[in-house]
């Protein structure tokens, strides 16, 4: 049975959805702000469409259309490194606490 | 041609774990105890989408792969500095930075897709680029552009570069409603003719990133907690719409995470305001500023000093601590905190209230306290603890004043009716520390101030921890 692109990745655009519905209502309101850095960080996985184009046969991609992805690699890469270290940086502030009280 | 390492349906399996671990990783979150491992799972996932990627690609010459690895060097590095230099008061500006980047990438991701199809394989038999392709293309820069151009407006705001106050501009729904109506004629010139123009494209692009200006500079300062949430939630969509383009089920599924992730957060602010998803985005909210307090307070009010507080506070045997983001601004957490450690020695019972909307984004208040090292057992949401306020004896309110004013539940003019607030009229003695009587973030008089059992502490909100420390 063949079904069009558009249904398969619509279908698990639709469930994923509902997952992040659910897994996001349960993350506690104290990370709230963690949540949205670390959301910001991963939704830059996008960087994956301008590593294709910086990695395309030269027959295949124009100059420019490289030298755009070039700069979507350099923002993308911001996202992805300042969302994830300063979430990391967040919840490290929460660690401390848990070992002063463990003491 | 093509020497891909890896055969598509491995791709997209290992693309789909690195979406699992993306799900797992905001699972984590659930609790703090978790929500380290959560956060490397998340890197995994990012660093399994990467491999990947870099597997799969139909030229892996070595230029390539030394350019992608400086682009990603550059903006890696960028991004290192910026995480380590923000303030944790300054979150909601990097929020804000971040998401404009986000939001700018899938505008030049989709932009290469549109310039070089053939690398996307979005060509149809006849040469030209699939009608659904151009769509999501049009799409996703639609709401890429508008992340971007809206992420920095706000971040203009939220760094004082910008006035918060609301600009409204005349004709700005007609303006909008030209702009959409440009923006669809384009895309049906786009979509209807067999030639792709990159003209059309362009206007397009410059179309969206005015939308963005236009959509975000009507909303004033206090909303903004709304519309970082809400950007939070485009930049999903966005990336997910690439997703669709690019058939990446990783995109496709953090997309769609993150678009109902920003979603929920926007929505739990609303509530937290009392103010409905509609007239947020329609913006204007806190021009009509002083509208209702223009008489002139007379009523007499009570003013105490260090030493009278730390009298009461030393007496007390429970203590709610209220904070509000005067507190973070007047960078007090650690002398508040010095304060309470000193309560706590004597054997009272100090805990903290925070409303959802005390700092200036969803949880800012939370990663204020954690900074100040408050175990975060102490911290409760005003749903666990505003029943509490009713046996404490004393509510000590520092750098808060809207989400406590009593005005919210009993007086159907004020603009801040309906809105949850802490009651902390409720305890025994209120102590308000304040600079000065003046008016709040959204301009309305606390009938709270005037009340028997509130005294007002009016001093610098660090000086006056510091002081009633020094006298406990």
């Amino acid at each position: 049975m063949d079904i069009s692109p558009i249904v398969f990745y619509g279908s698990i655009f639709i469930l994923a959805i509902f997952i992040g519905y659910y897994v996001v209502w349960s993350v506690t309101p104290a990370l709230h702000t963690p949540l949205m850095s670390v959301t910001n960080a991963i939704s830059a996985v996008i960087i994956v469409g301008a590593i294709v184009a910086m990695g395309a046969e030269s027959t295949e991609i124009s100059l420019l259309s490289k030298f755009v992805s070039f700069f979507a690699l350099i923002f993308a890469s911001v996202n992805i490194f300042g969302g994830f270290l300063v979430t990391q940086r967040m919840l490290e502030m929460y660690k401390k606490k848990v070992k002063k009280d463990d003491k | 041609m093509i020497n891909n390492l890896l055969s598509n349906d491995l791709v997209a399996f290992l693309y789909l774990i690195s979406g699992v671990f993306f799900i797992l990783g905001i699972r984590g979150l659930s609790s703090p105890e978790t929500a380290r491992a959560g956060n490397y799972l998340s890197m995994s996932g990012m660093a399994l989408a990467f491999i990947v990627t870099i597997f799969s690609l139909s030229d892996p010459s070595i230029l390539n792969l030394i350019l992608i690895l400086a682009g990603i060097s550059i903006g890696g590095l960028i991004g290192t500095i910026l995480s380590k230099r923000v303030a944790m008061t300054d979150m909601p500006q990097m929020v804000a930075a971040l998401n404009s980047m986000g939001g700018l990438s899938a505008v030049l991701v989709a932009w290469a897709a549109f310039l070089s199809p053939i690398a996307f394989e979005l060509v149809s038999t006849d040469g030209s680029i699939k009608t659904l392709s151009k769509i999501e293309m049009i799409l996703g820069i639609l709401v890429g552009a508008i992340t971007f151009s809206g992420s920095v407006v706000a971040f203009l705001k939220l760094q004082g570069l910008m006035k918060s106050a609301p600009i409204i501009l005349p004709f700005r729904h007609i303006l909008s409603i030209v702009i959409i109506s440009l923006i669809v004629s384009c895309s049906y010139l786009i979509i209807s003719g067999t030639e792709s123009s990159q003209l059309l494209f362009l206007a397009i692009s410059l179309l969206s990133l005015l939308l963005g200006l236009l959509l975000i500079i009507p909303i004033g300062g206090a909303d903004m907690p709304v519309v970082i949430a809400v950007l939070n939630s485009y930049s999903g969509f966005a990336a997910a719409i690439i997703g669709f383009t690019l058939s990446n089920l990783a995109l496709v599924i953090t997309g769609a995470l993150v678009g109902s992730s920003g979603a929920i957060l926007s929505y739990i602010m609303c509530v937290a305001m009392n103010r409905s998803f509609f007239s947020v985005i329609m913006g204007g909210f806190g021009d009509e500023v002083g509208g209702g307090a223009q008489v002139k307070e007379t009523r007499p009010v009570k003013i105490g000093s260090a030493d009278d507080a730390a009298f009461i506070l030393k007496n007390a045997s429970s203590v709610i601590i209220v904070p509000g983001y005067g507190m973070a601004v007047a960078r007090a957490q650690n002398s508040l905190k010095e304060m309470v450690d000193k309560l706590k020695e004597m054997g009272i019972k100090v805990t903290y209230a925070i409303h959802p909307v005390a700092g200036r984004m969803p949880g800012h208040m939370n990663v204020l306290l954690a900074e100040a090292d408050v175990p975060y057992d102490d911290i409760y949401e005003l749903s666990e603890i505003n029943s509490d306020f009713a046996q404490a004896d004393v509510a000590f309110v520092i750098g808060a004043n809207d989400v406590t004013n009593p005005a919210a539940k009993s007086d159907p003019q004020s603009p801040i009716f309906g809105m949850p607030i802490l009651e902390v009229e409720n305890a025994k003695t209120v102590l308000f520390v304040k600079r000065s009587l003046g008016i709040g973030y959204a301009g309305i008089d606390n009938d709270l101030f005037y009340r028997e059992n509130t005294m007002m502490l009016l001093d610098d909100a660090k000086k006056m921890s510091e002081d009633i420390s020094a006298s406990i």
